[in-house]
């Protein structure tokens, strides 16, 4: 199968989507004459003109809101966040008025709206550019969230969260735009909800997402090479909705799980799975869940400090002995 | 560039504003508002090269082209004044006397650093100086600003704050909740906007409805100027004027202030949104620092030679600050999780 990075395989998925149904378009900074900061929007505006690729100014709050009100009259609105820690900026118009507009309305209005763009640490980017702020987003009822750890996942799971009629938040992790990965050619969607084994094993299983899902894979192989563990591999890949059934199938079979999160340990969708797994699988567990998280601190820039603070392979694989008790 | 300018003669400022600002500062400071102009100039240059060698990493805003903005306001500032900045600050930092060893060993990521290596480019910082930071979100600072103002004037300081953003901070929401706020409340806020006409690919005009970027302060009643970025007098002059505004109890200015910047938006941006020529143009005709050292030549208070040896000078300066970054140490890991909060004693008595 071809492989192509993780950007091109978004960028496939929107051209896909926008080719597909002329009421999808997309804004936000320099996402048409820059072609996007991080290149994932690269072509769409020769493709498809300024209608619908649209710049910007830096106004999060403000195109964000223009977001939801056009998806609130039918549209469907990709917003690029350049990241989403400029995104804390458009929390009101997401938190108070995508996620509400449902409910509040007795399900008169959609809000069919696709908020997007780079999440987590970047490498060296200091503590205002590297935060992993899924939890703001998984915590609220009305938003649905997704991670995407690989180019296939990416590219299925956009054209997804296009398609889904309620507001779909989607983060990519900023250091895997140009990870590499086999991405089919033909059309396929990757469904809402739906978690994927990523690595099948018998004895312990590591629940993970996005970026993560890397350091996971490795610890992986490396526990097989040294103590023979054998690790199942559970990507989340959509943090809302949980996809629970999976999780349950995974756990009855190993009876020891790990969450592995970017993100920081307290109040965190690491913390809620960890709590579902704990009180949901009880009988099933040989040991206390076990969790793997960036240090409870903002991320400093010294590039000797930046990776005592992420969960690292070493993290990984001592978290799973612990819960195998070796 | 704006056409506030083009009555000026190619790489020449404006004579009277200069003549003033020679008897206001006396020649002495002048040439020492060149000397920190050239050593800006410098230490870009070499922050950039670090760059390319990969001792300095994430993103790296440099600051050369707009070096008369910094030297020019804060040449009217005093230490009592609060200072706040965008990621764009290494000229701010700089021209506020900041010791020029701690801001490249903060680039570097090291212990010797200005923030202990934990900031880097976009976070410097000097309390003492009352140098607030090195901010990285756009438009965040200019509240922070506002704050800095109103504790000036809580306290009946005869202080000001001057907080610098970018022509594409312009447009975020809290600019316009702050300055309506700075106004109603007379603070003695200086918002000095470096108009260098782009926003990372965004040129002024595609984005803003208005390009007059003064008229923003009218929706506030707000006092306001556009001044000539590359004219280090021009800056000063304004600047000072607004603080003796402020410090009289006079309430805000908003500055547009007109500047370029040589290099891309980081050292990322290979700047394909702009021409060569572009940017030539306004090397050649309005350079900030050639316009002051020729203007300083031909008023004789200083030679060719002498302007020569300040970059020489410079350039060895920047160089030593290079080698002690490099030689430096990085921070102790136990640094990663010191300074979240401070310990304190939470007993009544
Ligand atoms: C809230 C927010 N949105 C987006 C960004 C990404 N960003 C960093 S600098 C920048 C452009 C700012 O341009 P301008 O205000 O003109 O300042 P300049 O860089 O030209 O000095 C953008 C979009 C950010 N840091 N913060
Ligand atoms: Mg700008």
């Amino acid at each position: 199968m071809r492989e192509i990075a993780f950007r091109d395989a978004l960028n496939e998925a929107l051209a896909e989507e926008m080719e597909r149904d002329p009421d999808v378009f997309l804004m936000g900074e320099e996402v048409a004459e820059y072609n996007g900061a991080y290149k994932v929007s690269k072509g769409l505006l020769d493709q498809f003109g300024p209608r619908r690729v649209i710049d910007t100014p830096i106004v999060e709050l403000g195109f964000a809101g223009l977001g939801v009100g056009a998806a609130l009259a039918g549209l469907k609105p990709v917003i690029e966040m350049m990241t989403f820690n400029f995104a804390i900026l458009a929390l009101d118009q997401v938190v108070n008025h995508a996620a509400k507009a449902r409910y509040m309305s007795n399900g008169q209005l959609s809000c069919p709206i696709v908020i997007r763009g780079a999440g987590g640490a970047g490498g060296s980017l200091a503590a205002q550019h590297s935060q992993s702020l899924e939890a703001h987003y998984a915590h609220v009822p009305g938003l649905k969230v997704m991670m995407p750890a690989t180019p296939k996942d990416a590219k299925g799971m956009l054209k997804t969260a296009i398609r889904d009629p309620d507001p779909v938040i989607f983060i990519e992790s900023e250091v895997l735009y140009g990870y590499k990965g086999e991405v089919p050619e033909e059309e396929y969607l990757i469904p809402m909800g739906k978690g994927e084994i990523k690595r099948e094993g018998g004895d312990c299983t590591v629940i993970t997402w996005s970026r993560m899902v890397h350091t996971v894979m490795d610890a992986a192989e490396e526990l097989k090479n040294s103590d023979g563990v054998d690790v199942e591999v559970l990507d989340l890949r959509t943090l809302r909705p949980l996809d629970k059934d999976l999780i349950r199938e995974s756990v009855k079979k190993t009876n020891r799980v790990v969450v592995v999160e970017e993100a920081w340990p307290w109040a965190s969708v690491g913390a809620s799975v960890a709590d579902f797994v704990a009180r949901d699988l009880f009988d099933w567990l040989d040991a206390p869940v076990g969790r793997v998280n960036q240090r409870d601190v903002p991320m400093p820039y010294a590039f000797n400090l930046e990776p005592l603070s992420l969960p690292s392979v070493e993290r990984v694989a001592e978290a799973v002995k612990k819960a195998c008790y070796l | 560039m704006a056409d506030t300018e083009t009555t000026v003669q190619a790489q020449e400022l404006d004579g009277e504003l200069a003549a003033t600002a020679r008897e206001e500062l006396g020649d002495e400071r002048i040439l020492e508002m060149l000397r920190t102009m050239v050593l800006l100039r410098r230490f870009e240059h070499h922050a950039g090269r670090a760059y390319q060698r990969r001792k300095i990493q994430g993103f790296c805003h440099l600051y050369s082209g707009q070096e008369a903005v910094a030297v020019g306001s804060l040449s009217a500032a005093t230490m009592e004044d609060y200072i706040v900045s965008h990621y764009r600050e290494h000229g701010h930092a700089l021209a506020r006397g900041m010791e020029p060893k701690a801001v490249m060993a903060e680039l570097f990521g090291k212990v010797t650093g200005c923030a202990g290596g934990k900031g880097g480019s976009m976070h410097l910082y000097d309390v003492e100086r009352r140098f607030m930071g090195g901010w990285g979100i756009v438009g965040g600072q200019i509240a922070l600003g506002n704050g800095m103002a109103f504790a000036a004037k809580y306290r009946e300081e005869e202080a000001v704050c001057i907080a610098y953003l970018g022509d594409g901070a312009v447009h975020q929401g809290i600019v316009h909740e702050t300055l309506n706020m700075a106004q109603v409340w007379g603070l003695p806020l200086i918002a000095i906007v470096e108009n260098n006409e782009y926003a990372m690919g965004t040129a002024l005009e595609r984005v803003s409805a208005v390009t007059d970027l003064e008229k923003k302060a009218l929706a506030y009643d707000m006092a306001a100027e556009t001044v000539d970025g590359q004219d280090v007098f021009a800056v000063y002059d304004a600047v000072k004027r607004a603080r003796d505004r402020a410090v009289a109890g006079e309430g805000p200015t908003w500055m547009d202030i007109h500047t370029y910047r040589y290099y891309g938006h980081s050292m990322t941006d290979p700047a394909t949104y702009r021409t060569r020529e572009e940017v030539d143009e306004v090397k050649d005709l309005k350079d900030p620092i050639v316009r002051l050292s020729n203007w300083m030549i031909a008023e004789g208070m200083a030679t060719q030679e002498e302007v020569d040896a300040i970059d020489d000078e410079m350039e060895e300066l920047v160089k030593e600050c290079v080698a002690f970054a490099d030689e430096s140490d990085q921070p102790d890991p136990s640094a990663l999780t010191a300074d979240v909060y401070v310990e304190w004693n939470a007993d009544i008595d």
